[in-house]
């Protein structure tokens, strides 16, 4: 029988011809990733072992959700992540100055290529699959003992196909795809289970938004998302990823699926989610009663340059309206140079907007941009759970950049297509 | 007597420990906003009122969200005995494994369960006894090999014993 993307890459790694769903297999990994919230805790389960490192170049570490520091507590936990990582010359530590959101870092580092499989202690490690890798989030014991192990155990997940067909809408991205899926399944739709990507409609979709659609496979419950590679993977890989080979996989013309979803891109309008849930999906354009308070525009879902280009795009000779505060957060400091050379962070500051150095801060109620009690917030992040964002009594909205650009504008929630009309 | 605290679908780990509380590194003082999000909470303080020997009975897909290890350490630093849930979210239940904390997947049958039941649990058996109702639910017992994660008092000493 025929294996998809996910099982290949398993099998390879647990040194098996072939798996199928359900077998349980122990497998190597080519990359262990921890932030600063879940690395400390890591760090301890790893002590426990009492083994050095399985590969001081195979583990990632990243402070980025309360950093730079927001307190004293953040700060010792950020020194403790620091120290390890001198002790044991952890190659791939990213300080402050060099550090950007560790899932749009480590792709545009070369830390992740097609076929390898990256294991990290944050849910949102799934992102790497756009580049046709197998990445999931685990927790910190599981990432503690793969820092000694470089294995960890998995289960071999079923798997839906998602066959993406026809050209995409204007001001419709790769936010709008993953929303309105999860709207479709809910989010526990993909619940132990691949996402596989497939379909010609994929060549319509840029890196960007195959990153923000993996980013976000886990708000549907999936292991795992995954793309296959083509022409615009080969152009992102070249030059980041030096120092190895890669060998990207197919899924098998007989490769069993638990379902399969067809998805035309042309019926798709820029959607938005509404409280509490990302799967409670609604088109942008009938969200023009609810009155917003801020707009964030960043993080590991969609904190890109592309990201950045769209919300300039509709922000360009425009304000953000008067009682709507704005953040924007550029995902890296390559990112952020870009957008500064490309002219981006000028048409922010000019509109009114804040522009914050890179952090996770906001999307998870860390710190820069939370809520007060009966806030509400159009934030392109990935989750609209109560009191994700500040108060247990502020709403989130979930929405792509020029969604969440255009309802800056109007100071409510806005599609696109009526700021740009 | 152990008491049912019961929650609906989706209980998220951000709920079960908001991110606000992340830069708390003692755990013991960290699960004193255990489920404090929770919408329940409102009705009865889940940190205040949780006795060791206590369950959560919950819906479909528990400690859905983050990957953070704080969600099911809080629960079992809280003591609560096991999260018996319609399904759980697959980090959530892996960390829960990983770290000792015994967790039944049931399926329909956890809408048999109120707040305010008694209830017994045995693990090695696989069964929930509903006391007041004279009710016996059996599971699926855990695969082998996870079996042995837990049996082992979760994945650290199973490593360190490899």
């Amino acid at each position: 029988m025929g294996m998809t993307m996910t099982e290949k890459i398993l099998a390879k790694h647990a040194g098996r011809d072939s798996v199928s769903a359900g077998d349980l297999l122990v497998s190597q990994v080519d990359m262990v990733l921890a932030n600063d919230i879940t690395g400390p805790p890591a760090i301890t389960e790893f002590e426990k072992i009492g083994r050095p490192v399985f590969d001081k170049n195979k583990i990632t570490l990243v402070p980025d959700h309360f950093s730079p520091c927001k307190d004293i507590k953040s700060a010792t936990m950020c020194k403790r992540m620091r120290d390890f990582a001198r002790k044991h010359e952890i190659k791939n530590y990213f300080e402050v100055g060099r550090m950007g959101i560790e899932h749009a870092l480590l792709p545009d580092q070369g830390l992740a290529a097609p076929g390898e499989i990256i294991i990290g202690a944050d849910s949102h490690t799934c992102t790497y699959g756009a580049l046709n890798a197998l990445s999931t989030g685990m927790g910190q014991t599981d990432i503690g003992a793969a820092m000694a192990s470089g294995t960890t155990w998995f289960k071999v997940p079923q798997a839906i196909k998602v066959n993406l067909v026809g050209k995409l809408p204007r001001f419709v991205r790769g936010k709008d795809i993953i929303l309105t899926l999860i709207g479709m399944i809910g989010v526990d739709g993909a619940r132990y289970q691949s996402l596989e990507f497939c379909g010609e409609g994929v060549a319509e979709l840029s890196m960007a938004d195959r990153f923000t659609i993996c980013n976000m496979a886990i708000e549907a419950g999936a292991k795992n998302g995954i793309f296959p590679v083509d022409e615009k993977t080969i152009a992102y890989l070249e030059g980041r990823v030096t120092d190895r080979t890669w060998e990207a996989v197919t899924a098998d013309d007989d490769a069993e699926y638990s379902q399969e979803i067809t998805m035309e891109l042309d019926k798709l309008v820029p959607v938005v989610a509404y409280p509490h849930l990302p799967e409670n999906t609604h088109p942008a354009s009938e969200g023009g009663s609810i009155k917003i308070d801020q707009v964030v525009v960043g993080s590991c879902t969609n904190g890109r340059l592309e990201d950045l280009a769209q919300a300039a795009e509709i922000l360009k000779g425009r304000k953000v309206c008067d009682g709507v505060r704005m953040i924007i957060i550029p995902a890296t400091q390559e990112i952020y140079k870009e957008a500064m050379r490309l002219g981006y962070v000028d048409t922010f500051i000019d509109a009114g907007a804040a522009v914050s150095t890179p952090t996770c801060g906001p999307c998870l109620g860390g710190y820069m941009g939370i809520l007060a009690a009966g806030e509400r917030a159009v934030s392109t992040t990935n989750r609209n759970f109560r009191g994700r964002m500040g108060h247990v009594d502020s709403e989130v909205y979930l929405a792509s950049p020029y969604t969440a650009a255009a309802s800056a504008v109007t100071g409510y929630i806005t599609s696109p297509e009526e700021v740009m009309k | 007597m152990s008491k049912v605290w019961r929650y609906g679908d989706h209980v998220d780990t951000d709920v079960i420990i908001p991110a606000r509380y992340l830069n708390i590194t003692d755990f013991t003082e960290l699960a004193e906003h255990a489920m404090e999000d929770a919408k329940e909470n409102l009705v009865e303080n889940f940190a205040a009122g949780v006795t060791p020997g206590d369950y959560i009975v919950a819906g479909k897909n528990f400690g859905c969200g983050s990957s953070r290890e704080h969600a099911p350490v809080v629960i079992q630093v809280k003591g609560i005995k096991c999260i018996i849930a319609d399904s759980f979210a697959r980090i959530f239940y892996r960390n829960a494994i990983n770290i000792g904390l015994p967790v039944l997947e049931i399926g329909k049958d956890v809408e048999q369960i109120e707040a305010g039941d008694e209830i017994d649990v045995d693990m090695a058996k696989g069964e929930i006894k509903i006391l007041n109702k004279n009710i016996t639910i059996t599971c699926k017992p855990l695969p082998e090999f996870i079996q042995k994660i837990s049996d082992c008092g979760g994945l650290i000493n199973y490593v360190k014993g490899e």
